[in-house]
């Protein structure tokens, strides 16, 4: 099952691309309208890119009104990413958020000022607000990521986005300053998939809820990696701003790497980088059903 | 929305600038004003880049290598290949009585095409060093400036219908002189389309993705 990472597709500007997706992630939403962070926003590195965008968003009661209705019209399963600067903002944004495939609670932006409670508290205040299933997506900058998906596992959480960006920092080579406005950015790209593989594989031995895995996805080998490492789906961010017909790619160079391992489904591949995980065709095939927006549709 | 591979036709120095001239094949070259991406060699992100000359058969490119990006566009050759995508965002509005045409420095890679369109209007170019005015030959007939002369000293009496692309300061001066020029902005880009929220600018006291809402706005916004 294939996603686009929050932030980093408008379906509405490009509906053939959501289109080819099994899910669409929005971007993140707030109670309140955000214009985001001044320019420069965005830099590229070497090995990836840096944005500062700020969580720019028409708001809750704008997106509700006005944004939704016409991302159902699309006719793909809907994740709508949820964000706030409380356990309250978040809580309220699910309560009143019906007919989606999933929420993804936002909680390891880096360019913004983060809720004071814990990842687990912002969790289980959304539990209560909402039946769906919640997907907390969580920052690789933690010396104890297994820590933090076993909280928010236990708060309720349906399963988990791994990884956010992680923070970094361009600088102008002529003046020496920092190249994007507000300074340091969320670092994206290549670079990061390493980061997001260490992650699903350390979460996939800690937690019992699917992983949707995410950091640096280029290519079909790309994905099966992170479905080895423990993942149930991928989402491809950065790969997305080069190639908007990354999704139609990636999926011929997954079947061609399946082909090659004479593998039937991408899943028959779950866990297989774990030598101590016993995550059968079975039941990964089981964990497959638990993960939204899937049910119409068999990755290819 | 799907990239095109195209191979590269030529890519000669027009001062310190670099005109890239890829096979157009059956894509449509746009509007003047509106880009495309290009995917620039070895590096994450493509580059976005307004249509500079457009004859049968090709696209042009004039392209300042001022960074990893642009430079790795430049020193392509014939025969290479690259994916580009687009015609993207808004072009000019041409339907106009007089138009005159300025441009300043790079800003001046729209206009030889918006030129051909528009009949070969009167048009004014500044540049910072009588080198970069080389690139003025792709745009014959234009007058020229150089500083510490600037574009808005050339500008006649009463302006009529000014599209303009330049350096920011230049676009603000002519917007206070004509506030009802097109002018056409630049920001860095990571997509083109919409995607990445990296373009954004001020317009009409809201910040805007240039790319879907420009990157030609009406001078007054």
């Amino acid at each position: 099952m294939l996603l686009n990472a929050s932030g980093c597709l408008d379906a509405l500007t490009a509906p053939d691309v959501a289109r080819s997706l099994d899910a669409f992630v929005s971007k993140t939403i707030t109670p309140e309208p955000r214009d985001g962070n001044a320019p420069v926003r965005i830099a590229e590195t070497e090995a990836g890119m840096l944005n500062a965008i700020g969580l720019a968003n028409p708001g809750r009661e704008r997106f509700l009104t006005e944004v939704l209705p016409r991302l159902r019209e699309l006719g793909v399963p809907l994740w709508i990413s949820v964000g706030g600067f409380s356990a309250a903002d978040y809580a309220e944004t699910c309560t009143q958020l019906t007919d989606v495939a999933a929420i993804e609670l936002n909680l390891s932006c880096p360019n913004v000022d983060e809720a004071p409670e814990s990842a687990a508290a912002i969790v289980a205040a959304c539990r209560e607000a909402t039946g769906l299933p919640l997907y907390a997506k969580l920052s690789p900058a933690s010396w104890d990521i297994v820590g933090a998906a076993r909280a928010v596992e236990a708060a309720g959480a349906d399963g988990l986005s791994l990884v956010n960006t992680l923070r970094g920092l361009a600088l102008d080579p002529r003046t020496l300053r920092p190249t994007l406005a507000r300074g340091a950015g969320g670092y994206s790209g290549p670079a990061l998939k390493p980061v997001a593989l260490a992650a699903v594989y350390a979460c996939a031995e800690g937690v019992e809820i699917p992983i949707v895995g995410m950091g640096g996805v280029r290519s079909g080998l790309d994905v099966l990696e992170l479905i080895a490492a423990g993942a149930s789906a991928v989402a491809l961010g950065t790969v997305l701003f080069g190639d908007p017909e990354a999704p139609v790619r990636v999926r011929a160079e997954l079947a061609a790497e399946l082909a090659a391992r004479d593998l039937g489904h991408p899943l028959d591949a779950r866990g297989s980088a774990h030598s101590s995980l016993q995550m059968s065709v079975c039941s990964s095939g089981n964990r497959m059903q638990k993960v939204p927006g899937n049910r119409a549709k068999v990755p290819a | 929305m799907r990239r095109e591979l195209r191979s590269v036709r030529g890519a000669e120095r027009v001062g310190p600038y670099t005109l890239l001239r890829v096979d157009r094949g059956d894509l449509n070259a746009g509007i003047p004003g509106q880009f495309f991406m290009l995917e620039a060699p070895g590096r994450v992100l493509p580059r976005p880049m307004s249509v500079c000359i457009a004859p049968a058969g090709e696209l042009g490119f004039l392209i300042d290598p001022i960074g990893p990006g642009t430079c790795a566009l430049c020193e392509l050759e014939p025969g290479d290949r690259l994916h580009i995508l687009g015609p993207l965002g808004n072009g000019f509005d041409l339907d106009v009585g007089r138009p005159l045409l300025v441009g300043g420095g790079i800003g001046m890679a729209p206009l030889p095409y918006l030129s051909q369109r528009l009949h070969r209007p009167p048009a004014i170019l500044g540049f910072r060093t009588p080198w970069h005015a080389e690139a003025a030959a792709l745009l014959p007939g234009a007058e020229v400036c150089v500083e510490p002369a600037y574009v808005t000293e050339l500008l006649p009496g009463a302006p009529h219908d000014v599209f303009a692309c330049g350096p920011e300061p230049m676009l603000d001066a002519l917007r206070r002189l004509v506030p009802d020029a097109q002018l056409a902005w630049e920001a860095p880009m990571a997509c083109g389309y919409g995607a990445c929220y990296g373009c954004a600018v001020e317009i009409d006291g809201e910040l805007k993705r240039l790319c879907v809402e420009g990157p030609v706005l009406a001078g007054a916004a």
